[in-house]
């Protein structure tokens, strides 16, 4: 019911613009129609209730994750992911730091979440741990770490991903996000490469989408961008995402977040 | 990440610096850590196989350019191999129905892996998601450049005609591997990748070309 109505006043708000306003411009008019009210808020309650809820086989709660900025330490970690990890030796991003906390604190299974299609059972569940986390930093700044050497390896593979081309049409991220103010259709195109502005590209997600009533975390952005680009499937949290994750975030220096925003 | 070479290049490190000189360490091959990143990230979706993220010349080029310009003669060696590729229809046939191919331009579909199967009739042209055609269709995209007016600007009245064959052969050849003519171009080279046949190729043909084509109005 709720998503019928939001979609009929989408759908109302794009009918009264006129046909030369792009549809940034429509959205743009439809995020002050309901400022007070994006959807996304509501994956955001679910996801506070989630992470201070004792689950799991070990039955615990996830109050004592460590996200970055120490354990428990939730204000401010969002902005500065995917960033180095001593306890796993490895460059994570928010989900996939997530799956670690989920199996070390609550004796989950990460892999079998990781396998799990996006939308089900401790997948959805990730959906509104990322709303609230990343909503958790709203309004801050990218400032993503580059001190480790492995952070600076994951930038330089996350940039050779980004142009990389292949597929049955040759396309590569940058086919789209390479340059300024290109559009697919009416679709605007932040430009990666560099800072495409405050709540735009990397800032704007995870994002609760008008169009399916879902909230999607930026795994399942990359994972329908590489749909699009016709490549083979990119695994769940897999490297070559946290990689492009690097990239993006570290562009987006200075870039406020606005997450969990509202698309489409 | 490539752990073993992590490991190895700590060592150096600490060798190095045990040592006290200022010996210069290698720098890390970045371009082989993406490909072990690749194989170990991907997997086989539907249609969508790991066997895409294989390069030709051409792509791999372009990639390691990351945006840049090619060398000039990187850039013509480039062009000459995929001009190669490119077969002229059969019976000469260059110009199809301008209707089907609008159908086509429209049709962003085809080639991922929600995809049932890679036959050309699944493919779409994915035209207007990068170019202007016709007046009448304002949702287009703009990572190509605007084809509206596309035969009119070009003076073809009449395609078949000796004095439009120029533009008629570079615009086939154009649609058939767009590499030929721009090495690092965005556009997808649907002969040349089989992604359509000659028919769909004939159709959108006459979309950009046939004098009656809203395109051309």
């Amino acid at each position: 019911m709720k998503r019928l109505l939001i979609t009929s006043i989408l759908m109302a708000a794009a009918a009264g613009v006129s046909a030369q306003k792009t549809t940034a411009e429509g959205i743009a008019e439809y995020r002050r129609m309901i400022a007070d009210g994006n959807p996304a808020e509501l994956f955001e309650a679910k996801g506070e209730e989630l992470w201070k809820q004792k689950r799991g086989p070990k039955n615990a709660s996830l109050e004592q994750c460590d996200l970055g900025q120490g354990p428990g330490k939730v204000k401010g970690a969002f902005v500065q992911l995917p960033r180095f990890f001593a306890d796993t030796g490895k460059v994570q991003d928010l989900e996939s730091r997530l799956l670690t906390c989920m199996q070390t604190l609550q004796g989950f299974d990460a892999a079998a979440i990781a396998k799990t299609p996006f939308g089900r059972d401790e997948q959805k569940n990730i959906e509104s741990l990322v709303a609230y986390i990343s909503g958790e930093s709203r309004g801050m700044r990218f400032s993503l770490p580059q001190g480790h050497s492995e952070e600076k390896t994951m930038y330089e593979v996350g940039k050779r991903a980004f142009f990389y081309r292949g597929g049955p049409y040759d396309f590569s991220c940058a086919s789209c996000h390479g340059e300024d103010g290109k559009r697919i259709r009416l679709q605007d195109l932040p430009n990666l490469t560099g800072n495409p502005g405050d709540g735009v590209g990397f800032a704007a997600w995870p994002a609760y989408r008008v169009g399916n009533g879902q909230l999607w975390g930026m795994q399942r952005r990359l994972n329908d961008c590489f749909r699009q680009q016709r490549f083979p499937y990119p695994g769940y949290a897999s490297e070559v995402t946290i990689a492009l994750g690097v990239y993006m975030g570290v562009n987006a220096k200075g870039a406020e977040s606005i997450a969990p925003g509202l698309k489409r | 990440m490539n752990k073993k070479l992590a490991i190895q290049a700590a060592a150096l490190a600490a060798i190095v610096s045990l040592a006290g000189c200022a010996a210069v360490s290698p720098a890390p091959d970045y371009d082989a850590m993406l490909q072990s990143v690749l194989k170990a990230s991907f997997r086989d979706q539907g249609i969508a196989k790991v066997d895409r993220l294989k390069q030709d010349a051409s792509n791999q080029a372009c990639s390691e350019a990351q945006g840049k310009d090619l060398t000039d003669a990187t850039a013509k060696a480039i062009e000459a191999e995929n001009l190669k590729t490119v077969k002229m229809p059969s019976g000469g046939k260059f110009i199809g129905d301008w209707k089907a191919g609008e159908k086509l331009a429209q049709d962003g579909g085809g080639m991922t892996w929600s995809d049932k199967s890679t036959a050309n009739s699944e493919n779409g042209g994915n035209c207007y998601n990068c170019h202007q055609l016709s007046q009448a269709e304002i949702s287009y995209g703009t990572i190509g450049p605007s084809l509206y007016n596309y035969g009119k600007i070009r003076g073809v009245t009449d395609p078949a005609s000796a004095a439009a064959k120029p533009i008629v052969d570079y615009t086939w050849g154009k649609l058939y591997n767009a590499k030929a003519y721009n090495a690092c171009s965005a556009m997808p080279r649907f002969g040349h990748a089989g992604m359509l046949n000659e028919k769909q190729l004939q159709d959108l043909m006459a979309l950009l070309l046939d004098p009656k084509s809203p395109v051309n109005q």
